[in-house]
């Protein structure tokens, strides 16, 4: 395998997963009990619990589906098996994920309640496991990795390092055709005019900035104090940041330095071609992964300061910093330790080919540390309250 | 030895990257390479956290990574830390 290629499974599609999943979706939250209990039951398969999927309406609602959909979609998803409470919103959900001509069926609990639903789903379920494990990995381009990268738990080490790191390997695989994703669409606040610099067309900055008005509206409507201890948040203040416009200027690092962003993608929206794109996600870790996890991203590189420890189920999230005390003492949520470039032992270019490296190894199949500790943060964004 | 690094050359703070002791003889660089003078730190700087380059007062912008990361609202002396309790945001 070269440094350009991985092992990742072709989807019937033709989109390449880096995970093997079979997903025990639930519609709402108060089919979660009856998907764990088949994930308890059919060994090898991934229940999602979640808190949502009950009268909401409008663009919540699409979200919402967005969402649910996106994630059975994604190609980590070998299969899918659907719960919810009743069958329309079931039914959608399923619709929408057998568009990508994987295995889905949906089960809905009215009129059978848990314990038929949980057998009738177990048999499909059991199915699936056994067929998705006869699969097998090929060798793909790096051009068919779509890629999201936030960072998270910030301090002054990631702008030094963590965050050029990743700027540094979006720089080498959108040059390779790869799709990418950023986001955190608040901390971007004191570099905005930085980013509507890197849009590939005036119309693309257009779309940011009108995107990131409209956010920074809502937090300024919303706001009761000067939003110091969440942003920056308490953990960022710690770690030495003092103000959004210093966070920001970390956070845009892993943009890299030449690459532009070819559009703005609404949450957990997918890209419909390859290149770097900006999203609209909240800046909250396990909420803006789960939306990219739901636009179809395969991988997350997440740079971290003080030792954000988030994994999300179906995604692999890779975890990376530069803050020696981070590395020393939560060694084991840390996939790769670039903290030689604070003492000026280790170049940009040279953390970026390590980081490189390794997410073609996880994408071929190697376990995130997230992962082996059975971090699973499926955290969807709530536009606003229920009808 | 290194202890604290700038992001550009015109930045007028710089981040430690080893615990600073008050008193002690500091010397940075730009991350392009570029050493700074030697300077007295006033107070402990923890690794991660800012040193001022230069004195401050109140109203005065702090540069770093070359653009306005907020406004200075305390004074403060060359060598002295700076953080929230001196420098805010001009946004909110």
């Amino acid at each position: 395998m070269k440094n350009s290629t991985f092992l990742g499974y072709r989807r019937k599609n033709k989109r390449v997963g880096t995970r093997n999943h079979v997903v025990i979706l639930p519609v709402d939250d108060i089919s979660n009990a009856a998907c764990e209990a088949v994930a308890n039951i059919v060994k090898g398969t991934l229940a999602l619990p979640h808190a949502y999927g009950r009268l909401q309406f409008g663009e919540d609602l699409e979200l919402f589906f967005r969402t649910m959909i996106g994630t059975g979609s994604n190609p980590n998803v070998a299969a899918v098996v659907v719960i919810g409470i009743e069958p329309g919103w079931t039914k959608r959900i399923v619709d929408g994920i057998a568009k990508t001509g994987k295995p889905v069926t949906g089960f809905s609990i009215e009129r059978f309640g848990d314990l038929q639903t949980i057998a009738s789903a177990a048999r499909v379920a059991k199915e699936y496991v056994q067929w998705a494990s006869e699969l097998g990995r090929v060798e793909c381009p790096l051009n068919e990795l779509y890629v999201s990268v936030k960072c998270g738990e910030s301090d002054t080490t990631t702008g030094l390092g963590s965050c050029p790191t990743v700027g540094n390997v979006i720089d080498r695989i959108v040059a390779a055709g790869a799709t990418a994703s950023f986001g955190e669409t608040s901390e971007l606040t004191g570099g905005e005019d930085i980013v509507r610099a890197k849009a590939a067309t005036p119309k693309v900055a257009e779309e940011f900035m009108a995107v990131w008005q409209a956010y920074t509206d809502m937090i300024m409507k919303e706001k009761t104090d000067d939003l110091s201890e969440s942003q920056p948040t308490k953990g960022n203040i710690r770690g030495g940041l003092s103000t959004i416009e210093e966070k920001a200027m970390g956070n845009i690092e892993k943009l890299g330095r030449r690459t532009k962003f070819v559009g703005c993608l609404k949450p957990a929206e997918a890209p419909n071609k390859k290149g770097l794109w900006f999203m609209d996600t909240s800046s909250a870790a396990a909420e803006a992964v789960t939306l990219w996890a739901a636009s179809g991203a395969v991988v997350h590189l997440f740079p971290t300061g003080q030792g954000n420890i988030i994994g999300n189920p179906i995604e692999p999230v890779i975890k990376l910093s530069a803050n020696p005390i981070t590395c020393r003492t939560m060694s084991e949520h840390i996939d790769l330790d670039v903290s030689a470039i604070l003492m000026g032992k280790m170049s940009i270019e040279k953390a970026g080919e390590k980081l490189l490296a390794l997410t073609l190894r996880t994408a071929s199949g190697r376990l995130t540390a997230a992962e082996a500790l059975g971090h699973r943060e499926f955290v969807m964004t709530k536009l606003y309250r229920s009808a | 030895m290194i202890s604290f690094l700038m992001h550009e050359s015109q930045d007028n703070v710089g981040v430690a990257v080893v615990d600073i002791k008050a008193g002690q003889l500091v010397q940075g660089r730009s991350l392009h390479g570029r050493a700074s003078p030697r300077l007295r730190s006033l107070s402990e700087i923890p690794l991660g956290h800012k040193i001022a380059l230069r004195a401050f007062k109140p109203g005065d912008t702090v540069i770093k990574y070359g653009v306005d990361i907020g406004k200075i609202v305390a004074p403060i002396k060359r060598g002295e830390h700076v953080h929230v309790h001196n420098l805010k945001t001009k946004r909110w």
